[in-house]
């Protein structure tokens, strides 16, 4: 019992200079504590090795990609999806989901992105939307329809600004593509890029497009990745001041209007009745959406002809 | 057991030697990440602009409160509140007459700042994937919402921010 006290005291002691002093250290620390800690015969060699484990994982949890990157990645994800679904030619909609999203991004735990959110229609039936890293959203016609009220509406991007803030798109990338591209990056330190390794970089970054658009446009997140998403939401709408039972309510709506087995939606989300189901012990004390006089004469506006 | 007891604190005693102690430690740094960075009055994304915050800026950090960090230009006195997620410890661009061949060989870091997948990046994948919409991104980027129209946005909408309310 005094050893594992003893052993209690060593790790604490390091978990308070790793609190104290940043990351940077953390591997210093836990290499000098385990090996120290080792020839001493205080822990054995398994915890010595879970040790060296924390502070290995603290020192890699840098290597990974910049806002900068991720704008990039966003941005070219977007551009592969907006050359098949045409952007909708209605400022005054775009507009207004600009407003709503970049207001509900406000009280999101990433208020800020490199390039910041943007949001935008797209003239397709399917009931679809797409969250691409660093804040580009897309959001379809047959989605937008699925709301009844600014409520609903908030709740759709609500969700969408969720995953770009849990960076869902970017774990989409698989290992390999983001291995080539932090060793280009360690190759940088002495020279301007150029050659082979813009080359490397370059396809690394194809592939990474390619990841991520394959599981926005085919596989889906993972259900896991969506129940986030969808507690996150309610967290932003709660926030922001909208009722959140507006998700609660286009889910319903989207259970009416899905076509079980189609694209969209359809096939990368979790049936909505399910996605609804699971939210409910959030909802608790929430009346229906009784929607502001104010709310619903701007959504019945900006929405008019969809 | 009395070696043991021996083993923890000398165990102990080298990891704190290992360890600069706060007080003599130079104040925090952080560095910001985003293209346009804005330090705000407020620990709120609608609170009102201080000063406008470049790429790559290094701020010191006066204290934090849940998501948001308190920081101060270096370069004058004035201070107020950015996220968390807009920072980093890392270094993003270098000072001048710094380049990154001196920064590695000082033991430093790279400076991230147009590093891995950037312009230069971009414009290889567009010249191989001309099919690409990239005008249609621009144009989506050039939509921004100010501070003062979500202000506007929420009051109108009779929306009341309860911005306390802890992630789910």
């Amino acid at each position: 019992m005094k050893m594992r006290i003893a052993i209690m005291i060593l790790l604490a002691t390091i978990a308070i200079s790793v609190f104290v002093c940043g990351c940077a250290l953390v591997q210093v620390a836990a290499t000098v504590g385990s090996t120290v800690g080792v020839a001493t015969g205080a822990i054995t060699t398994e915890q010595a090795e879970s040790i060296q484990k924390v502070g290995d994982a603290a020192s890699k949890a840098l290597e990974r990609f910049t806002p900068e990157n991720e704008y990039y990645i966003g941005r070219a994800v977007t551009a592969t999806l907006l050359a098949d679904y045409q952007a909708m030619d209605k400022p005054s909609l775009n507009e207004y989901l600009n407003l709503i999203g970049q207001t509900l991004s406000a009280f999101s735990d990433r208020p800020e992105t490199f390039g910041g959110y943007h949001f935008l229609a797209v003239d397709s039936d399917e009931i679809n939307a797409f969250a691409a890293p660093g804040g580009f959203i897309l959001v379809s016609k047959g989605l937008l329809r699925c709301c009844r009220h600014e409520d609903a509406l908030a709740a759709v991007l609500a969700h969408e600004i969720a995953h770009v803030q849990l960076e869902h798109g970017i774990q989409a990338i698989k290992k390999s593509r983001t291995t080539t591209a932090f060793a280009v990056l360690g190759a940088e330190t002495v020279k301007t890029i150029g050659g082979q390794e813009l080359a490397d970089l370059t396809e690394a970054f194809e592939g990474s497009i390619s990841d991520i658009v394959t599981t926005l446009v085919n596989s889906g997140y993972s259900r896991k990745q969506e129940y986030e998403a969808d507690q996150t939401a309610i967290t932003i709408l709660k926030r922001a001041g909208y009722n959140p039972t507006g998700l609660k309510e286009m889910l319903e709506e989207m259970g009416k209007r899905i076509q079980r087995g189609g694209p969209g939606f359809a096939k990368t989300h979790p049936d909505p009745d399910l996605r609804r189901q699971q939210i409910l012990p959030l909802l608790a004390g929430f009346p229906p959406v009784a929607p502001h006089p104010g709310r619903q004469a701007r959504f019945a506006k900006a929405m008019a002809g969809i | 057991m009395k070696d043991v007891w021996r083993s923890v604190i000398l165990i102990a005693a080298a990891v704190m030697a290992t360890t600069p102690c706060p007080a003599v430690a130079a104040p925090r740094t952080l560095n910001v990440q985003v293209r346009e960075g804005c330090i705000r009055a407020g620990p709120s994304a609608l609170s009102a602009m201080v000063a406008r915050v470049s790429y790559g800026e290094t701020l010191a950090v006066l204290e934090e409160q849940g998501s948001w960090f308190k920081v101060k230009k270096q370069d004058s006195d004035v201070s107020g509140w950015m996220p968390k997620t807009s920072l980093t410890p890392r270094k993003v661009k270098l000072s001048a007459g710094e380049d990154d061949a001196k920064v590695s060989a000082s033991g430093g870091e790279l400076a991230l700042a147009g590093k891995g997948f950037n312009s230069k990046v971009e414009s290889e994948f567009k010249a191989k994937n001309k099919n690409l919409n990239f005008a249609a991104v621009d144009a989506m980027e050039k939509i921004k919402v100010s501070t003062q129209a979500m202000q506007a946005f929420l009051k109108d909408g009779g929306l009341a921010p309860q911005a306390t309310e802890p992630q789910q």
